[in-house]
């Protein structure tokens, strides 16, 4: 028991992400149930689990959008998560990627990347704001990186379905969290884009620690990380995509029905 | 053209000398232009000629200015932050009371009871003493203070507990409503101590001018121009800076934006106290013109009508929305006279005819039909120089 509580507190301290008897429930539905996994930091995550698993709950809890009935959310080791607000999180560093691609659609692909810009984001500090010339530098190296160059001018309202995800995980790496939690970023890509996209998360995920939920499987295993396979509200089984593909309780709740 | 792109941004000092939003300049030029012309116009030119400007038009001219500057702070919120204020016209008339208490006190022992301290209404309703809160308002410098304040600070606490509670939206639309509409049946109360129903009245003089005399009316003609272009320069200040951007993006996608790291509570509050602010000026500026202030400017109708010329001239445009004050404004100077029962149908009619046809308003549509015409020429081969050409 003390080993076992040794152990835990010794992962909380390190890990870049821990949570731990995660329970959310809404209206009686419980949404998440005692909830708990680890991220290393550098790691590179996949959440899998089937419609209702709890994915974008866990999300929620972890960006402060909802706040757990029970358990502990802890980011870096100390900072407890459940505490604070969505803008407070997103400054400690930790940027989130939607399911919808969620981009500022009336505003430049340029505009879009300096508002994300990781910096003081006080009223006052953004009236006066001008951008220096390593911002500027930083946004066309990001530019770069998710591909949109000659995009950078054009409204993000009319970017590709493919280019507007990919602006957002530009918008996240601006904030240069040191965490990435990335919502279904293929949902609705041609096969090319989702191939792109796979290699541009592994790329990011070099520098950064970054969590993947995702249905598709394809995807998760271009990935090449480890897996989690989320069920009403909990951990079903961990481990690398072909041991958790032949896991029986996982075979019953995706074929099983 | 990318390098133009990566030079944007050098922090909106720079943006403002460098560039107004489309058509701004004009706009600007028009207001210097009718500042100017309306003054001599109307003392230089014998009232036979056709060009002559009579006093009476300068103050319905002044009375529209003071609408323009109004709904140019109704589009600063609505248009930019995408926050629906259905009670502006509450900034607009606190702005206006304060004024118009100071005037109230100019007044002195001139009112018909000739009580040197206290206006007609209040010894009429057989009080002996000055509330506190008209303390101070026979000095200039603390009423204008407090039109900037009282609205400001209304704005602050409304907005604080509103923008707090996340209420957007509808809901925020309708609260706002409920507080122009508290408002008027507070101020329509004789033991508030303004004036009741009447309100505030009979005004003699502004810092010892004669608000009849037609050099005061042109004088206060000019303030509200020279008002309405200082208004548009902050408005254009605000939105073209990143703050500006901000709140776009609040409009379009408000929890993308709190994931990005912004307290959009702490920006809509910010831009709605400016706003109310230069509501309350607009108010101060309207009451010396038409000389009356009585609760009936809370009234929700009031508010929702400041909307309606803002969609007509176009949310998000600023000029088009002091345009839209001006048309609708004019076509109720108009049509009032001319067929008084119609008038209502006529506005109603416009705003559902805005909404369905002209969504973006009269300075929207036209932006976006110019952009397809520049396009079509620029695509079509047969107008205008080949492509290679033009890149030599």
């Amino acid at each position: 028991m003390t080993t076992h509580a040794n152990e835990s507190s010794q992962q909380e301290l390190t890990s870049i992400l821990y949570l731990d008897g995660v329970s959310v429930s809404f209206d009686g539905f419980k949404a998440l149930n005692n909830l708990s996994f680890v991220v290393e930091p550098g790691e590179m995550r996949a959440i899998i689990g089937p419609n209702g698993a709890g994915k974008t709950t866990m999300m929620d809890v972890i960006t402060g959008k909802t706040k757990p009935d029970t358990g502990e959310v802890f980011f870096k080791g100390g900072i407890d998560l459940t505490k604070h607000d969505e803008a407070f999180i997103a400054n400690l560093g930790i940027g989130r990627k939607f399911q919808k691609p969620t981009v500022f659609e009336s505003q430049t692909v340029f505009h879009n990347l300096e508002l994300s810009l990781k910096g003081e984001k006080g009223v006052m500090t953004t009236l006066f704001a001008a951008l220096n010339d390593a911002e500027v530098a930083r946004i066309i190296d990001v530019l770069g990186t998710i591909r949109l160059t000659e995009k950078a001018g054009d409204l993000a309202g009319n970017l590709s379905h493919g280019q507007k995800q990919w602006l957002e995980i530009g918008m996240l790496l601006m904030q240069d969290p040191d965490l990435l939690l990335v919502d279904e970023p293929v949902a609705g890509m041609t096969d090319a884009e989702t191939e792109q996209t796979a290699i541009l998360l592994r790329e990011i995920s070099a520098t950064h620690s970054v969590v993947v939920v995702e249905h598709d499987m394809e995807f998760v295993r271009a990935l090449k990380s480890k897996v989690t396979v989320l069920h009403e509200g909990s951990v079903l089984a961990e481990g690398s995509l072909d041991t958790v593909q032949n896991n029986q309780r996982v075979i019953e709740v995706y074929l099983g029905r | 053209m990318a390098n133009t792109i990566f030079k944007t941004n050098k922090g909106p000092f720079v943006s403002l000398m460098t560039g107004l939003p489309g058509g701004g300049k004009t706009f600007l030029g028009i207001l210097l232009v009718a500042a100017l012309l309306v003054p001599l116009s109307n003392l230089l030119l014998p009232e036979t000629s056709p060009f002559h400007v009579p006093t009476y038009l300068v103050s319905l001219m002044g009375k529209y200015v003071c609408f323009a500057l109004l709904a140019l702070s109704v589009d600063l919120i609505w248009g930019f932050a995408g926050i629906l204020s259905l009670g502006h016209g509450a900034f607009f008339a606190l702005g206006g009371y304060a004024m118009g208490m100071y005037l109230m006190r100019q007044i002195g022992d001139r009112g018909v009871y000739g009580n040197p301290v206290l206006p007609d209404f209040m010894v009429f309703l057989n009080w002996t003493e000055l509330p506190w809160y008209w303390y101070g308002f026979d000095m200039f410098p603390f009423a204008m203070l407090m039109v900037l304040l009282v609205p400001g600070v209304l704005a602050f606490v409304f907005g604080w507990f509103a923008f707090r509670s996340r209420v957007t939206g509808v809901y925020l639309s309708i609260i706002t409503q409920a507080m122009t509409y508290a408002l008027l049946l507070a101020f329509f109360r004789n033991d508030m101590g303004f004036g009741g129903n009447n309100g505030l009245t009979d005004f003699k003089d502004l810092l010892g001018f004669d608000l009849q005399v037609t050099g005061t009316r042109l004088s206060l003609f000019v303030a509200s121009v020279i008002a309405l272009g200082l208004g548009y320069l902050v408005c254009c200040f605000i939105t073209q800076s990143k703050l500006g951007r901000v709140l776009v993006a609040i409009r379009d996608a408000e929890s993308r934006t709190r994931f990005s790291g912004y307290r959009v509570e702490y920006y809509k509050l910010f831009v709605f106290v400016v706003s109310a602010v230069l509501a309350g000026i607009a108010g101060a500026l309207y009451v010396p013109q038409v000389g009356i202030i009585n609760p009936s400017e809370f009234s929700p109708a009031n508010s929702i009508e400041v909307v309606i010329w803002v969609a007509v001239g176009g949310r998000g445009t600023l000029w088009g929305a002091v345009l839209g004050a001006f048309l609708v404004n004019w076509g109720k100077s108009y049509f009032t006279g001319s067929f008084p029962e119609a008038w209502l149908y006529m506005l109603g009619g416009l705003f559902v005819f805005t909404t369905l046809f002209l969504p973006k308003g009269i300075v929207g549509t036209s932006a976006t039909w110019i952009e397809k015409l520049k396009n079509r020429r620029r695509e079509s081969p047969d107008i205008g120089a080949p492509l290679s050409v033009k890149e030599e």
